[in-house]
């Protein structure tokens, strides 16, 4: 991957972007136990596959959803938070 | 040409041996199953059977030995962690590198040549003292050093960085060595496999069979072998095998990249390393530059490498060493490192019976190698944790008990 497409400001070098992790659901802090918390803070989906990832464009601090397989390293869709694919 | 030499390539027989016996077919069961035939997986071989006298042991290896990270780190070895489980740990490890070609009757060209971590911050200098502190009490050779003991070590070097990253100290560590990596694999391959343990290369692992929460035995992509005990030692694969088990873990997978420059007269004796700069650097006996980063910014699952790892190294290689800026890149290339929340591996018993882990070993698994293997054999043969490596449990991270290592990686990833 060389080239990314922000959902605002188009295709950008890859270098202007920031990876910020897969996009996750947060237990309930209050109702979760500790080992469900801790199942939370640690453990990742981490075998290869297309996952949905929050990234950044930094130099608009443009934050967005991109759909990516990690195998391949490759984008197949990027969209803003709230917004449909 | 030598006789020996015209003799083997006119015969039809090849009377040389081999380095490793080439088994036609998997036998129906084995003790214990190791999969992953890289430095960590046969060395826990070799100690199983020269140690504890287990040798129907298998190696199951996807590619071929020594072909993943064993055979892509930048070879450095080194004691100076910062936690006392770390320190020790590796400090049995560097005891054990010392006599390895001996005990192999391998040369490894294990080259003791002293080790660097350079200090451009007053908050990195306090982390070298730090790890100094903890060494000497555990009787490891490491010291905070000044500029100038910097400058004589390494005369080339620009204290300044270009101006902008000035060395205020450095922590030396003169234990720090360099050995041929795939001697590695190769030594603890032929040991192992004389002793009785058969390496199956080019066989991949498609599942485990677990019944009533215990290994029964593996399916290969050459059929199905019985075992009562599997230790995974895969490194970047590790998720896809504990998929297969279902047993959830915190690594993730990100690319670290390395190079090597053209070969250059001899010039840089020890083995530098700047964590600001994110680089490191030492000089192969046959004269190449060899280089590495942080980590890629991204979780990858594949070995690709790329231009922007050249671009941002050799920048900062620049400011440290200008005079290297006629120097061509001669190779590039990238291995999976299997990366923890605290930047120390996970290692021993799992949820599951007789299914062990030795991974998590990030960008720090090479120097590692002669430990974890003995240690992980006793671990298989005793079914209990060797006391080294207590300290890397899978099961510190459901209890929030990490091992914070982070410190002591050698660049700031």
């Amino acid at each position: 991957m060389k080239i990314m497409t922000c959902p605002i400001n188009g295709s950008r070098p890859v270098s202007e972007f920031a990876y910020w992790g897969a996009v996750r659901d947060m237990p309930d802090p209050k109702a979760a136990s500790d080992t469900e918390w801790a199942d939370y803070v640690f453990n990742r989906d981490n075998a290869p596959g297309v996952k949905k990832e929050w990234w950044c464009h930094t130099p608009s601090n443009t934050w967005f959803i991109a759909e990516r397989d990690t195998e391949k390293d490759v984008v197949i869709n990027t969209w803003l938070y709230g917004e449909n694919p | 040409m030598p006789w020996r030499l015209l003799r083997f390539a006119f015969s039809s027989k090849h009377p040389e041996p081999r380095m490793f016996t080439q088994y036609s077919r998997l036998k129906p069961s084995y003790d214990v199953v190791i999969i992953g035939g890289g430095g960590h997986g046969l060395a826990a071989a070799y100690y199983l059977a020269k140690e504890h006298g287990i040798s129907n042991v298998c190696v199951l290896e996807k590619g071929y030995i020594g072909g993943g990270n064993t055979g892509r780190n930048t070879t450095i070895i080194r004691s100076n962690y910062l936690t006392p489980e770390g320190v020790r740990f590796y400090d049995e490890s560097v005891r054990l590198w010392q006599d390895l070609s001996a005990d192999f009757d391998l040369n490894l060209f294990y080259a003791n040549r002293g080790h660097y971590t350079l200090a451009h911050t007053d908050a990195s200098l306090r982390t070298m003292r730090w790890r100094a502190e903890v060494n000497k009490h555990y009787g490891v050779d490491s010291e905070v050093v000044g500029p100038e003991d910097v400058k004589k070590a390494a005369p080339m070097i620009d204290l300044s960085c270009s101006g902008h990253a000035p060395i205020l100290g450095a922590l030396y560590h003169a234990p720090g060595s360099v050995a041929r990596h795939d001697a590695v694999a190769w030594g603890y391959g032929r040991g192992a496999d004389r002793r009785g343990v058969e390496i199956h290369q080019k066989t991949e692992v498609l599942g485990i069979d677990v019944q009533g929460g215990k290994v029964k035995g593996v399916q290969t992509s050459r059929g199905y072998i019985a075992t009562p005990k599997v230790l995974c030692a895969v490194a970047g694969s590790t998720p896809r095998i504990l998929n297969m088990v279902d047993v959830p873990s915190p690594l993730y997978i990100h690319p670290l990249q390395a190079m090597v420059s053209e070969p250059v007269k001899p010039w840089l004796d020890p083995i530098l390393v700047s964590g600001s700069l994110h680089v490191y650097i030492s000089q192969s006996a046959r004269g190449e530059l060899v280089m590495g980063a942080s980590l890629d910014p991204y979780e990858v699952h594949s070995t690709r490498s790329s231009l922007e790892f050249v671009e941002g190294l050799t920048a900062e290689m620049l400011n440290m060493f200008p005079f290297l800026s006629n120097v061509k890149v001669m190779r590039q290339w990238a291995g999976m490192a299997d990366m923890t929340p605290d930047f120390a591996p996970i290692m021993g018993k799992t949820p599951v019976e007789g299914f062990y882990l030795d991974c998590g070993w990030g960008t720090y698994g090479f120097k590692a190698t002669p430990v974890s293997g003995k240690t992980m054999a006793h671990t298989l043969v005793n079914d209990a944790p060797h006391p080294l490596i207590t300290g890397f449990s899978l099961e510190r991270f459901k209890h929030y008990a990490l091992t914070g290592e982070k410190g002591a990686a050698s660049v700031g990833h």
